[in-house]
């Protein structure tokens, strides 16, 4: 298990004021959280910073953190010492980290597992159960045609003892035809199971859309890069284009430019307003790899004698 | 230990095919009355005039990012709302950018 300087993710020092501590939280949550960063690696930075902080933030995990700092130094292997905890004492406030809290196994081993249950008074004899939430990832194309795929869901369990284990549940799910990133599926009991006789809870999936190398969704619009050569660029062209949904084909008009967006409308994502699709033209360059494609460039360059590609740009 | 399950199941798109009571969607984003009341207030959620109150689909992506960003930015009601406001209108931005640009 390899020791995490908290101190250090939250760049502040070890004699930093509790008011330090949120400061550098609140900065550094701006800048990383998912549903507001821009930064590539957001969602595991904010994890970091987010378990540091519930770490410092809480005078009493604090004070723990720091007895066992004094004996370890960062990168080194850690294990917590039989018993090391027993003389702190938790007040059990708001563990924060939310539903979904996922820390790190170090976290764990220093304040313990949270239990299920634990943060609330123990439910109803008849309760319904809790909703669960997770996201997943299909291919677009499943999206315009509808499918049935398999899903795998980490799901914590709680054994005999008490602890919370992660165990693995398949499911099949129906993707409907037209749903697009961003948008939920309810399944309807398909969360937790109720207390008593109360209903069991939903499962709620958020739809993302796994990366495709040419095509990227915008809402119900899609976009699909598609390279052309110069010449059917130039002089227009009928060429087979993949779509999403199969094979069209597509007339270039002559005297296309490379970023020349053609609109297919109603061909994105299916529904009862349809959305586009856009083809976006790039142009690709042939190597001259042969004397032969070597001869057609001079020739070319040679036929157009007075054209001067940086012409707006001469000063 | 895997529980596989062979049926199929079939969902509702929340967005286009569910509407929520209050009870239902506090269930749904593991909130209490009072923190939607609130978002209600500032106009996050805007569920239609009837009583009880009945709430759009889109509102359970709403309240969920809204409860996330006052728990994990430590913002209040209105901040998050102006928040709210400004992403909508970010992904308005950026999609009408990807229209007109040539990329």
């Amino acid at each position: 298990m390899e020791f995490k300087d908290y101190y250090a993710q939250l760049g502040v020092a070890h004699t930093a004021t509790q008011e330090d501590v949120k400061r550098a939280y609140r900065k550094l949550a701006r800048k990383y959280h998912p549903d507001v960063s821009k930064e590539a690696n957001a969602e595991a930075r904010f994890k970091e910073v987010a378990e540091a902080y519930e770490a410092l933030n809480d005078i009493e995990k604090r004070a723990a953190y720091d007895d066992v700092v004094k004996r370890h130094k960062h990168g080194e292997q850690f294990s917590p010492p039989a018993g090391w905890d027993s003389g702190f004492e938790f007040s059990g406030g708001d563990f924060g980290g939310g539903d979904n809290a996922d820390h790190s196994a170090f976290f764990d081993a220093l304040f313990g597992r949270q239990r299920a249950g634990a943060r609330g008074p123990r439910p109803p004899q008849h309760a319904a159960g809790s909703d669960h939430h997770a996201k997943v990832q299909i291919a677009l194309q499943d999206a315009y045609r509808g499918a049935t795929r398999s899903i795998t869901l980490r799901v914590p369990q709680m054994d005999a003892s008490g602890h919370l284990t992660m165990h693995d549940r398949k499911l099949d799910v129906n993707i409907p035809k037209g749903v697009r990133a961003g948008q939920h599926l309810r399944l309807a009991g398909q969360g937790s199971p109720g207390h008593g006789e109360g209903s069991a809870g939903d499962l709620y999936l958020e739809i993302e859309f796994a990366p495709h190398p040419h095509f990227r969704a915008d809402g119900r619009d899609v976009y699909l890069d598609l390279p052309v050569a110069p010449w059917e660029a130039s002089l227009g062209a009928s060429v087979a284009v993949a779509t999403p949904d199969g094979s069209v084909q597509l007339t270039i008009p002559p005297g296309s430019a490379a970023g020349r967006k053609m609109r297919l409308k109603g061909k994105g994502l299916p529904g009862t307003s349809p959305g586009d699709l856009y083809v976006v033209l790039s142009i690709a360059l042939p190597p001259a790899d042969t004397l032969l494609a070597q001869q057609a460039y001079t020739s070319m360059a040679k036929s157009f004698g007075d054209f001067n590609p940086r012409r707006t740009q001469e000063a | 230990m895997s529980n596989t399950n062979r049926f199929v199941v079939h969902g509702l798109v929340v967005e286009d095919e569910v509407r929520f009571t209050l009870v239902e969607l506090c269930h749904a984003c593991h909130a209490d009355a009072d923190q939607l009341m609130v978002l209600i207030d500032e106009g996050v959620l805007s569920p239609n005039g009837e009583d009880p109150p009945i709430f759009g689909g889109n509102s359970l992506r709403r309240a969920r990012l809204a409860l996330r960003l006052i728990r994990d930015l430590e913002l209040n009601a209105s901040g998050t709302a102006l928040v709210l406001d400004l992403l909508d209108e970010i992904a308005a931005l950026e999609s009408r950018l990807r229209r007109l640009s040539s990329y």
